[in-house]
């Protein structure tokens, strides 16, 4: 048993199920993205705050938003394991990563109430 | 045939060079890359590197053969292609001589799976007996050598070669997580759930491709998952 101290979470087995489902979710979000785009006759605002505003995709968005934000938590600890040797530089790097993730989630629920 | 060998005396020498080699190698011969090496240490006596069964069981002529890792005593020499033959140590371990490298940090994985039957019931008046179809999904994981080709040739292991178990060392615990005789099962996953030592495997299957016995890690650590899985939802 290996300890790591800024993982997202604290097994092995947890991490690694997070990843896979959180990737199934962006998945499914940028496919339905990508079938609304090709399928909507105009793409003009009012067709996008149709979208938007249904409380459905607000909760969907969300969720993508936050399976973006683990999901990069968890890929970026590893590549910083894997490449980045120096303690200090790591600490700084994954402390960065952790802060950025949460910032972005909080920006980001903001702007999809906001519709 | 030209040989260019990795030689490295870190007694003497500042830094790593390799060494041109020329043998007169009949044709049509099946002289193994082992053969060959043993007579270039007649040439050159000061070469040295690791041999003993010279067929394949022992495990102990690891090499990195023309970039890819092997046992020289089962790689004819004919199969070589290229104008060289690019002879190198076993990557990502530390080199104590020339061909031969420290094989610590890999056995520290091995060691730390704990590679033998642990049962804790009553022992049997006789044996521990094993149906032939209990016994049957041990093939594909006992077979293993510790020849050390596969975690060498492994990314993560360069990486994390104290952290992460390899997938030789992975191989062999599947090996027991699967006995049917063991019942350490349980805490056997417990000491693999971490960030680093099962789960740091990203499948690249460099493990796959270099076995010299034809094994698959990947699949052994596919399996160790799945049970992780089964006990963990």
């Amino acid at each position: 048993m290996v300890t790591s101290a800024t993982s997202f979470g604290r097994s092995g087995l947890h991490d690694w199920v997070i990843q896979r489902v959180t990737a199934v979710v962006l998945a499914a979000y940028v496919i339905y993205l990508a079938a609304f785009v090709f399928s909507a006759e105009s793409l003009e605002f009012i067709v996008w705050q149709g979208l938007f505003g249904k409380l459905w995709f607000k909760i969907f968005s969300l969720l993508a938003l936050a399976s973006l934000c683990f999901h990069a938590w968890i890929g970026m600890w590893i590549v910083s394991t894997d490449y980045i040797k120096p303690t200090g530089i790591r600490m700084v790097f994954q402390v960065l990563v952790i802060l950025a993730c949460f910032a972005f989630l909080i920006w980001g629920a903001q702007i999809f109430w906001s519709v | 045939m030209q040989f260019s060998i990795y030689r490295y005396n870190p007694e003497t020498d500042k830094k790593p060079r390799m060494q041109d080699y020329e043998l007169e190698i009949e044709a049509g011969s099946d002289m193994m890359l082992l053969d060959a090496l043993i007579a270039l240490k007649e040439q050159d006596p000061t070469l040295a590197f690791r041999r003993s069964c010279r067929e394949g069981v022992c495990g102990s002529d690891g090499l990195n053969i023309n970039g890819k890792n092997g046992l020289a005593c089962i790689t004819p020499v004919s199969a070589l292609k290229g104008k060289k033959v690019i002879v190198r140590p076993l990557p990502g371990l530390p080199v104590i001589r020339d061909l031969v490298v420290d094989m610590a940090q890999f056995y520290r994985q091995y060691e730390k799976i704990r590679p033998y039957l642990i049962n804790n019931d009553e022992p049997p008046a006789r044996e521990h007996l094993q149906s032939p179809e209990d016994r049957a999904k041990l093939d594909g994981l006992y077979e293993c050598i510790l020849c050390a080709c596969c975690s060498t040739a492994c990314p993560s292991f360069w990486w994390n070669p104290d952290k992460f178990v390899g997938p030789s060392g992975l191989l062999q615990a599947y090996r027991f997580l699967i006995d049917s005789r063991d019942t350490e099962t349980s805490s056997r996953l417990a000491d693999l759930d971490d960030a680093y030592s099962l789960f740091r495997c990203r499948g690249i299957m460099n493990c796959v491709d270099v076995c010299p016995k034809g094994l698959n890690p990947t699949r052994a650590i596919g399996h160790i998952r799945s049970m992780m899985l089964q006990q963990g939802l």
